[in-house]
Parts: C-alpha cells; structure tokens; sequence
C-alpha cells in the first residue's frame, strides 16, 4: 500500500544539479511558491466556506440569526440551536450507533477471513471470484432495492435495525475483502509455509500468524465501513421505520423543509457529522488508505 | 484428494460470505432485471412477461429522457470539475509545502461529510432569493461587490441548472481525487526526472514527457469512480432540492416511481439501465486492475 501520509522528501536538488541547472532556482522562484501559497490558500476558502457557515451559524443566539447576516461572526456563543433539535435528533444518533458499530466490526472481522484466504491460502477459482466479488463494490444500489425489500419483508427484518445491519454487513463485504487482500499480499509466503510446516492449519495460520499482524487493516476496514453505515441513506430509508431512522433520515426529516429555521437546519446538520469528522480527524491516516483501496489502488 | 485437504478450509471459510454476495448481489440483481419485464404495480408483485414494454415505455417517457440528460450535464460538469481541481490542489501539495498536512486534512474533510449533511448545508448557501432575503453564495457575492456573480443556481429553469450541483458534489470529492493524483506523482521515481533534468529538460517538460504518461492509470481511475459516483448520486440531489424537476436524474425518478408510484416494473426498468450504464464503466476497470495486478 501505498500510503501517500509520509511526508514528501524536500525539493532536494542537490547542490549539484542545482548550480548545472539554473533553471531550478530561476529568478522566477520566489513568484512561483507565493503564487502557490495563494492558490492554496483560495482553496482552503472554498473548502472551509461551507464548515464557516454550518459552524457559525449553529452557534449563534436564535435571535440573532437570519439569513441577510448568515456570513457574519456572532456577538456571542450560543448553544440553543443545539439544545433545540437535540431531542428530535436524539434517537436517530444512537440508532446510528447501533446500527455502524456492529456493521463494521462483522464486515470487517469477515473481510479478514476472505482477504486472508483470497490471498494465502487460495483455492482453484480464487482469481475468477475475486473480480465478482470487487463488482458488488460498485452496483448502483438502486438496482437491487426492490428485490431487497420484497425479501427483508418476507423474512421478517424489515422496520428495525437488525435487518438494515445485515445489509450493510453484506454490502459491505467487498471493499472489506479488497481491504485484507492486499494487506495480506503483503506478508511474504515463507512466514505462511514455515506456521505450515510447524503444522498449522489454515485457522491457526489465520488466528496466530495473520491476525496479529492486521490491525491497521482492521482500522482501515472499519472506518470505511463505519462510516459508510453512518452516513447511508437509501437503505435505511427502505428498511426502517420511524422508531429505527438512521441519522440522517432524522437530519433530513428536520433539516430538509423550508420552513424549518436556519439554525436549526445547521446545527443538527454539525450534531450528524460529529462522529465520522472525530473518526477522520484522529484516524485520517487509515481513513486516507481506505480511499486508495476503494478506487482498488491497493 | 490431499489437494483438496489443502484448500478446502479456505474455501468453506469463505463460503458464507460468497453465498450472501452471490445473493444480494447478483441474485438481487437479476430478480430486479426480471421485474423489469413484468407489469407490477402496486403492492402486491406479479411476475408476468410482458417483454421489452416498460423498456420502450421510457425511451418515450419525456421525465426519463430529461433525467438522462441532467445525468450527462452532471456528469461532464461535475467529472471534468473534480479533475481539474482534484489535480490542481495534487500539483500544488505534490514538491511538499509547508503545513502540507493541514491543507490535505481540509480538503479531504467533506468526504468524511454525509451526502445529507453536504446537501443540507449547501441548499442554503445555493439560496437563489432576492433583495433582502438574498442568502448563500449570492449574499456573500453581494457583499463582496460582485453581485454580477449571482446565479439561481439549480432553481434556474434549465437543462444546465444540473451543473450547480457539481459545486456540493466537487466539494465533496475533488479530495479524493486529489488524494489519488498525490499518490500517483509521488510514484514517479525521483531518479526519472533527476535524469530528464540532467538532460536538460526544464519543469514543464520533465512534467510532460516523464510524469505525465506516468499518470495515465491515475487519470483512469479518478474518471472511472467520478463518472459512476456521478450516475450513483441520489442522496445529494434527494435532499437538496428532490422534488425540482430541472435536477431530476433517472436515480430519484427510481425512487419515486418505486416508492411514491408503486410502478415496481417502471422502477426496475430505471435501475437496470443505470446498473447497465454503471456497468459499462466499472466492468473494463475491474477488468484491467485484476489484469494488471496479475502481470506485477
């Protein structure tokens, strides 16, 4: 894995190619890293201009809010657009919870199974199931609804959480396996042949050779799948009912009218977000990972 | 049979994860391709044969032909945007810049940002009010002197009003592109341009004729997972404005046809040709990483 966190090496020339080439240290230099540092910090506008408005605008006193000043500071903090929509956001919170703690912990533990097998310890077939199962990554999931919903329906897990659990285990499983796969294939064979010939078997191969060695891929998987649980609307539109909505069917039932105010609409929209952004913000080195792994750079 | 002893753990291991995949993938799959030959309305499923009707039924559905070519507009606007930008925030992080860390940690912030929460938040600031109650982007343009600038945004009544979406959408994943050019020109070896360089070549040219072809496979990828995001896209849509017609895509036409409708053949239609239209993207991709991985 290439994991592009490690900080790049300086620009370094070296003292030789740098007085051979003049080129590198040109008289136009200077321009070029101010020139730089502009852009960036255009785009750090553009990417923080909507955080500002959400943040500022949560924080705010109701009374001071309205949208001809939406782009001003607030005289002073306020945490009553919080206090307000807490209770109706309350209960899609911990159904989120309960619902992406366990959806990546299982997705994630039988990743590592397939990922280990897919890698090590293959069998005839492993290589035309791999592709099939990478497929299931990408389907637009519109197109396995109806079928989804007819048979959660007939099996009884359609409403609560259980059912909507299921699914994103399920659906899970393909980015999981990647995950492993290619964390796998990067311990060498000889550590898997010698366990053998100590006469292991493939589950203590997985349990005592494989395993240990895996938690940033388990960190890797989990957040992937934690927050994509999280942050799922389609399936827990289809699959719960009110007493189950995920977050952000509740973020969008209260946040989505017109006539809801804007604070209000900001601050549930921030309460939503707390988890994934905490998660991203301490693990962004796994959650960076996770992203090359979805686009199958392993 | 000892060669089966070898493998056969492996394979029962793996065997209830296939078989809920083989399922919930393909077999849902293929359940949904059925009922898109079928009439079923309503509640209750039936499971006749009616042909390729509901297929012909959208070729000369207006909605279902306006959706496809909100979904073009989105998709050439938003995938061309993310590129560039994606690229561009690369370039500049690429030869490490002081606080590198910081600048990649907010541009890659939004992905950590549901499409519902990304969508709420930009329905405010993509207000398209007037005079006093001017809100949004348009406030800030406002406010800055550059009301010139003001737009309705996707309210304008359009066939591009679909392309201010690719706004929140770009927000929303030009880190992710970013992340995959960094990793992508950070795999060019150093030796490489340090002997363009020797030779002669100044920056743009070592750019050109040594990263650049380097780059293909990264220019690849990032097109294949915008463009199928960009047909995918239904939360942002859903929650910025769902019921605006001039953002419909054949995504929410699924959704509403289906849920609101009750025309589970309609629906079914709608999905296999947005599953067909992903396909046709994600197939050859998969195709090439799975060669590609087998030849290193």
């Amino acid at each position: 894995m290439s994991a592009p966190t490690t900080t790049a090496p300086p620009v370094a020339s070296g003292p030789l190619s740098r007085a051979e080439n003049p080129r590198i240290r040109s008289r136009w230099t200077p321009w070029v890293t101010s020139g730089k540092y502009v852009a960036l910090f255009a785009l750090v506008v553009f990417f923080l201009l909507p955080v500002y408005a959400l943040v500022i605008t949560a924080l705010k006193d109701p009374s001071e809010v309205s949208v001809a000043r939406m782009w001003q500071l607030p005289s002073s903090l306020s945490f009553d657009s919080f206090a307000a929509v807490w209770p109706k956001l309350q209960d899609g919170f911990v159904n989120s919870v309960l619902l992406a703690v366990p959806a990546s912990v299982v997705s994630a533990a039988l990743g590592a199974m397939n990922g280990f097998v897919l890698s090590k310890w293959r069998f005839p077939g492993a290589d035309f199931v791999f592709p099939l199962i990478l497929f299931g990554m990408f389907i637009p999931y519109q197109a396995v609804l109806i079928p989804m919903v007819q048979t959660m329906t007939n099996l009884g897990l359609r409403g609560g959480l259980d059912g909507l659990i299921l699914v994103h285990i399920i659906y899970g499983l393909p980015i999981t396996t990647l995950i492993f796969r290619s964390y796998f294939a990067g311990i060498s064979d000889e550590i898997i042949e010698a366990a053998q010939v100590d006469g292991a078997g493939m589950l203590r191969t997985f349990f005592f050779v494989a395993l240990p060695v895996a938690p940033p891929a388990f960190a890797v998987a989990m957040i992937w799948q934690f927050t994509s649980a999280w942050n799922d609307f389609l399936f827990g539109a289809v699959l719960t009912n009110r007493d189950f909505w995920p977050i952000t069917i509740a973020l969008n039932n209260i946040a989505g009218g017109q006539a809801v105010p804007f604070n209000e609409a900001m601050a549930s929209a921030l309460l939503a977000c707390v988890p994934t952004v905490a998660v991203y913000v301490i693990l962004g080195r796994f959650f960076m990972r996770g992203l090359m792994a979805g686009a199958l750079k392993g | 049979m000892r060669r089966i002893r070898r493998w056969g753990p492996g394979l029962l291991l793996v065997t209830p994860s296939l078989l809920a995949l083989a399922v919930f993938v393909y077999g849902f799959l293929g359940w949904n391709v059925r009922v898109s030959f079928t009439s079923w309305r309503g509640l209750t499923p039936t499971y006749d044969n009616v042909g390729f009707r509901n297929y012909r039924a959208l070729a000369d559905d207006e909605r279902f032909n306006l959706d496809v070519k909100h979904v073009l507009v989105f998709t050439a606007v938003f995938v061309a945007g993310s590129l560039v930008l994606g690229f561009l925030m690369a370039l500049l992080l690429e030869r490490g810049v002081r606080g590198e860390t910081v600048f990649r940690t907010i541009f890659l912030l939004p992905m950590a940002i549901s499409f519902i929460a990304t969508a709420i938040i930009w329905r405010w600031l993509l207000d398209n009010g007037g005079g006093e109650q001017t809100a949004g982007l348009n406030r800030l343009f406002a406010d800055f002197g550059l009301g010139f600038l003001r737009s309705d945004w996707h309210k304008s009544d359009s066939t591009w009003a679909i392309a201010a979406i690719a706004l929140p959408a770009g927000w929303a994943l030009s880190g992710y592109i970013m992340a995959l050019f960094l990793a992508g020109l950070r795999g060019v070896p150093d030796e490489l341009r340090e002997a363009a360089r020797v030779d002669g070549a100044n920056e743009p040219r070592v750019f050109w004729h040594v990263v650049r072809p380097m780059l293909l496979p990264v220019v690849m990828s990032a097109v294949v997972i915008l463009a199928h995001i960009s047909l995918k896209t239904f939360d942002l849509l859903y929650a910025i404005d769902g019921k605006n017609i001039n953002i419909d895509v054949p995504a929410l036409y699924m959704w509403f046809t289906t849920f609101d409708g009750g025309f589970y053949a309609r629906g079914a239609t709608i999905a296999t040709l947005l599953l067909l239209g992903v396909a046709l993207v994600i197939v050859p991709y998969i195709w090439y990483s799975v060669r590609s991985e087998r030849r290193r």
